[in-house]
């Protein structure tokens, strides 16, 4: 650990702000609670949010894992694993069970999540009225009297253009029926994971927002009885590890339409893979191949 | 000032503070659960839970309120010297501290507005004992229901009829806390 920072990088008056934000969140839940976002040395729209978040709540002894569009190994999670290791001295992992902090850039883990962990999420835009409202004394005016028309409007036009809803991301959920919340940019897919045992916060950097989901708060997709919500994948099995239950993602291979569906959880595939699962295009897992 | 105002701080403050507030937002996400909480020695008569919580949470940022016998120099010196935080009547308030009789009654406390709900009070009230039984919790952070040794549930009952509006509580008792935020409906053992 870098002893020329404080622990996890924030000051102390810093983390004790978005401390009591977080508790707020936690006594309103879906409700976005404000607070004085700082300069982090990283641009908005990297996860400043959830970093900021993700340091106030740490411990010495926690383990951490970081995750982007689900997969452990692409810049933005490495860069701010390293910057957890370096600023918090705490241990990181890429498995999703030994993790008790885990920040997440649009995805949930595949694996069910423990009571006793934490899932951060990085928020860009928290306001799910945003782009139907742009001023925010008015989202926030639609929020206090609970004036959520203009979003099934947008749901039903959704329907009347395209024969469905075809918001695949970011997908509206009300919170314990009272908040309309943005669950961040997650495909539609996990919505229904949303319901889980951890402790969900979500933070907004540029935005300065935070927000959170107690443990088995009740979230529900909006949607309408002729048209339910439906949880969507790609048609198709992993093509590495054969699962046919995980969120996947599509992989250009080559210039004449190669293509393949792997799943966007490395971690879930590699434990899969390691257990023997093979799937079409996959060959049998050995050790350190990844 | 006496010297004990000075002593009773965190011995290591970020990390300190850090194992603090998980104990506390454990508590929060969880109504009825007790969580053991450690750190601050505060000056009699605060509990060592009531005093982390205070080290944690407050700065010059949070007026304080304290009532009853937790309302002493003693008290308001450590404080001072460790947090910073201005002390406020209840209206002015953003955590109060005391026993659940003399922080009544609970209409004199900011309860947020619509438009910003989290503006509400935090109570942190000293317990004579806490346990897991008697008054029924339904709401989130619970999977099925839960039970706390609460001191006035209609009084309770009736905050959570003003979600999303509302005070929020932690209930403290020696090295021990939980927590009642306004979104638990509360239901009479």
């Amino acid at each position: 650990m870098n002893q020329e920072y404080n622990f996890a990088y924030l000051d102390e008056q810093t983390k004790r702000m978005i401390r009591r934000a977080i508790l707020k969140g936690l006594a309103i839940p879906g409700y976005q609670v404000p607070f004085a976002s700082r300069e982090m040395p990283m641009p908005y729209g990297w996860g400043t949010g959830g970093v900021q978040v993700s340091a106030s709540v740490l411990t010495p002894e926690d383990t951490m894992k970081v995750i982007d569009q689900g997969a452990d190994d692409t810049t933005n999670a490495v860069s701010i694993r390293k910057f957890f290791e370096k600023t918090a001295g705490v241990a990181t992992s890429e498995e999703t069970a030994k993790a008790d902090v885990i920040q997440t850039r649009h995805r949930i883990p595949e694996e069910d999540l423990r009571e006793d962990q934490i899932l951060v999420y990085q928020v860009p835009i928290p306001e799910p009225l945003r782009f139907l409202e742009p001023r925010e004394t008015e989202t926030r005016k639609m929020h206090a009297l609970e004036e959520y028309g203009l979003m099934h409007v947008k749901l039903y036009e959704d329907i009347s253009k395209n024969g469905a809803i075809s918001t695949s991301y970011a997908y509206p959920v009300k919170v314990e029926g009272r908040y309309v919340m943005d669950p961040s940019p997650i495909p539609k897919f996990d919505n229904p994971k949303l319901e889980m045992a951890a402790i969900q916060l979500f933070g907004a950097g540029r935005e300065q927002r935070i927000y959170a989901l107690p443990p088995y708060t009740k979230v529900v997709s909006l949607d309408f009885e002729d048209y339910p919500f439906e949880a969507s994948k790609a048609d198709h099995a992993c093509d590495l590890c054969g699962s046919e239950t995980s969120y996947l993602d599509e992989v250009i291979m080559d210039d004449a339409g190669g293509r393949m569906f792997v799943c966007s959880d490395t971690d879930f595939c590699h434990s899969r893979r390691a257990a023997g699962h093979v799937g079409a295009q996959g060959v049998p897992f050995e050790e350190d191949a990844a | 000032m006496h010297a004990t105002a000075l002593t009773g701080g965190f011995a290591e403050a970020p990390q300190d503070a850090a194992r603090a507030f998980r104990a506390v937002m454990n508590v929060m996400a969880r109504p009825g659960l007790i969580e053991v909480l450690t750190g601050a020695e505060p000056p009699a008569p605060m509990s060592r839970a009531a005093g982390t919580l205070a080290l944690t949470l407050l700065d010059g940022n949070t007026p304080v309120h304290l009532a009853g016998a937790l309302d002493c120099p003693d008290l308001r010196d450590w404080i001072t010297f460790h947090t910073g935080a201005p002390f406020a009547g209840r209206e002015h308030a953003a955590f109060a501290f005391g026993e659940w009789d003399d922080l009544l009654p609970l209409n004199g406390y900011p309860i947020g507005n619509p438009e910003y709900p989290d503006r509400g009070t935090t109570l942190v009230v000293e317990m004579p004992a806490l346990e897991t039984t008697g008054a029924t919790l339904r709401g989130p952070g619970i999977k099925d229901t839960a039970a706390l040794n609460l001191p006035d549930p209609a009084a309770l009952q009736a905050n959570a009829m003003q979600f999303p509006l509302g005070l929020d509580f932690f209930f403290t008792c020696g090295d021990r806390i939980a927590a009642l935020p306004r979104s638990t409906k509360v239901e009479a053992a």
